[in-house]
């Protein structure tokens, strides 16, 4: 019994964190149609924005609570300019161009980001993980009997901030001006625009966003994994991506349920069979979900406009 | 492509000037869907556009509105050279399309689809009257403002793409094939409505097939044939037209 609660309260962290990143693929397909390849990449950069910072702050400054807030505001800042200067000259002068040209720009967007992080440019830390400082001092939060359930201080943050995030950003889409901006360019953005709505800015902005909430996850990622590495972006962007897609891709809080599904999901493998069919499961997961219910849990499958 | 190739019938009544288009032409790749078009309306005209599947007129409601970008003419609306502006940037300068197939918003309320309309305004307690405005206009929207839009029938989001255009409190209102697969009664309740619309002194450039019931409604009409504008007059001289009547009223 307690070993399932430890597996609960792991699996629930570590869903939060895909729920994040599947929000911002989602949040793009929604008013792109686009899937951003890129985006698990940004979510590492954004990762190592803000080991740059942690470094610069030095090791007291940077456990601190203003140091914490400090590595992640300048990571997600620093994403969310990214984030519009890979829409402003990847994506947007393809607009208008078949769907397949973004999605091959993308995974372009994505290897040159993943790779030329392993490059030995002197001030890039090159091509091996580096350990992640620890920003977030482990503390046990709760011990559970004789630590039979531990739940630590960073699992309960990382959820705090998560969940801050995503009721955010349920709200900034159903109950703003931007958001139901944004709904109606995810519809038509031809339409949108006779409604005067600026879609270009609404599209750039979606995209900062969504990269800021990815550089947001990363970063609880990696003080989760102690560790950062210029590939780690295509690890968790895809499961990140597995999770949109189960949950419905397009649908905001489908995400979020297909991120907590998939994380919980990993764990109970993990803990109950073995860490090495913790892949397979997951991907295997897809496959049966998409069998079921193939727009995914929220989804509903549409036929395409003409 | 030059004017002088327009058939031009009786005498135009006189409107102060709102909107011009000059010479526009629009190609879709290799193909060329607008060889020089030009027409005008006036403050408070309604003009008709119609010709067969194919001529130009979407295309031109398109060019006028801002969706589409044309390589050759120019457009004049209000006093400014809109020709190269954004469709999001005319609708603050008094313009308001309701696109062809409606277009309106499907997941979302008739409401919300409405308040989309008057998306660039702030005045809160104008757009609440006009709410209230375009319920009197369209009764059936009010007992289906809850309703998510794509639920209405065609006639009802009509209403509702008609709605909200007007919300945006145009000048002038370009309207694509409104008539397109109503019923008779729904079509000539929508053409009423846009009497009284007009009669509140909104300018409407509209597009439609039924030849018939646009030009009844028009105070002056263009004929557009594979791009071109080939017979010009007031609406009732083009009901009149054999050459009208032959090719488009099929007699």
């Amino acid at each position: 019994m307690a070993q399932l609660l430890q597996h609960l309260i792991n699996g629930l962290a570590a869903g939060t964190i895909y729920a994040l990143v599947a929000l911002g693929y989602t949040m793009v397909y929604g008013v792109l149609k686009l899937i951003n390849f890129a985006h698990g990449d940004v979510m590492m950069v954004g990762v190592y924005m803000g080991y740059a910072t942690a470094f610069a702050l030095g090791r007291d400054m940077r456990s601190s609570l203003l140091g914490v807030a400090v590595v992640f505001a300048v990571a997600m800042l620093g994403c969310a300019l990214l984030g519009f200067f890979i829409e402003r000259f990847a994506y947007r002068p393809l607009r208008e161009k078949p769907r397949l040209t973004a999605l091959i720009t993308a995974i372009g967007i994505s290897f040159a980001l993943s790779y030329g992080f392993q490059l030995d440019l002197g001030f890039l830390p090159g091509a091996a993980p580096r350990a992640f400082p620890e920003v977030i001092e482990p503390v046990e939060w709760l011990v559970i009997g004789d630590r039979d359930v531990v739940v630590w201080n960073w699992q309960v943050i990382s959820f705090g901030i998560a969940v801050a995030l995503m009721v955010g950003l349920q709200y900034l889409v159903f109950r703003t001006r931007f958001g139901r901006a944004m709904r109606a360019v995810s519809w038509d953005h031809r339409v949108a625009a006779l409604m005067g709505i600026p879609t270009d800015r609404v599209i750039a902005l979606t995209f900062m966003l969504s990269s800021a909430l990815a550089a947001g996850a990363g970063l609880l990622y990696a003080i989760k994994d102690t560790s950062v590495s210029p590939l780690m972006g295509l690890y968790v962007g895809l499961k990140a991506f597995v999770a949109a897609v189960i949950g419905g891709i397009g649908h905001v809080p489908g995400a979020v349920v297909g991120g907590l599904v998939l994380g919980l999901v990993e764990e109970f493998v993990v803990g109950y069979a073995a860490s090495t069919w913790r892949d397979a499961v997951a991907f295997g997961f897809l496959i049966l979900v998409l069998l079921v219910k193939p727009g995914g849990l929220f989804g509903r499958v549409a036929a395409e406009k003409v | 492509m030059s004017d002088a190739q327009v058939k031009t019938l009786g005498e135009r009544q006189a409107f102060p000037p709102l909107l011009s288009v000059d010479g526009i032409k629009v190609h879709y790749g290799a193909i060329q869907a607008l060889k020089g078009v030009s027409l005008t309306v006036g403050k408070g005209e309604v003009v008709a556009l119609i010709g067969a599947n194919g001529a130009g007129k979407t295309s031109t409601l398109r060019a006028v509105s801002g969706m589409l970008k044309p390589s050759a003419g120019r457009i004049q609306f209000n006093g400014h050279d809109t020709t190269n502006m954004k469709a999001h940037q005319l609708v603050p300068r008094g313009m308001a399309h309701a696109p062809e197939g409606r277009g309106v918003f499907p997941n979302m309320s008739v409401q919300e689809n409405l308040e989309l309309g008057a998306y660039l305004r702030t005045d809160t307690s104008g757009i609440q009257q006009d709410l209230e405005k375009s319920f009197t206009l369209f009764p059936v929207l009010k007992e289906r403002r809850k309703q998510m839009a794509g639920t209405l029938s065609g006639g009802e989001q009509q209403m509702l793409a008609i709605a909200r255009a007007l919300l945006s409190k145009p000048q002038l209102l370009l309207l694509d094939e409104p008539s397109l697969g109503l019923a008779p009664q729904v079509t000539e309740a929508i053409f009423r409505t846009l009497r009284e619309v007009n009669a509140t002194g909104v300018s409407v450039l509209l597009v439609e097939q039924n030849a018939h019931l646009a030009l009844n409604a028009a105070h002056y009409g263009y004929v557009l044939e594979t791009g071109e504008v080939v017979m010009a007059g007031p609406g009732k001289a083009l009901l009149e037209s054999a050459e009208v009547r032959r090719a488009y009223l099929g007699e």
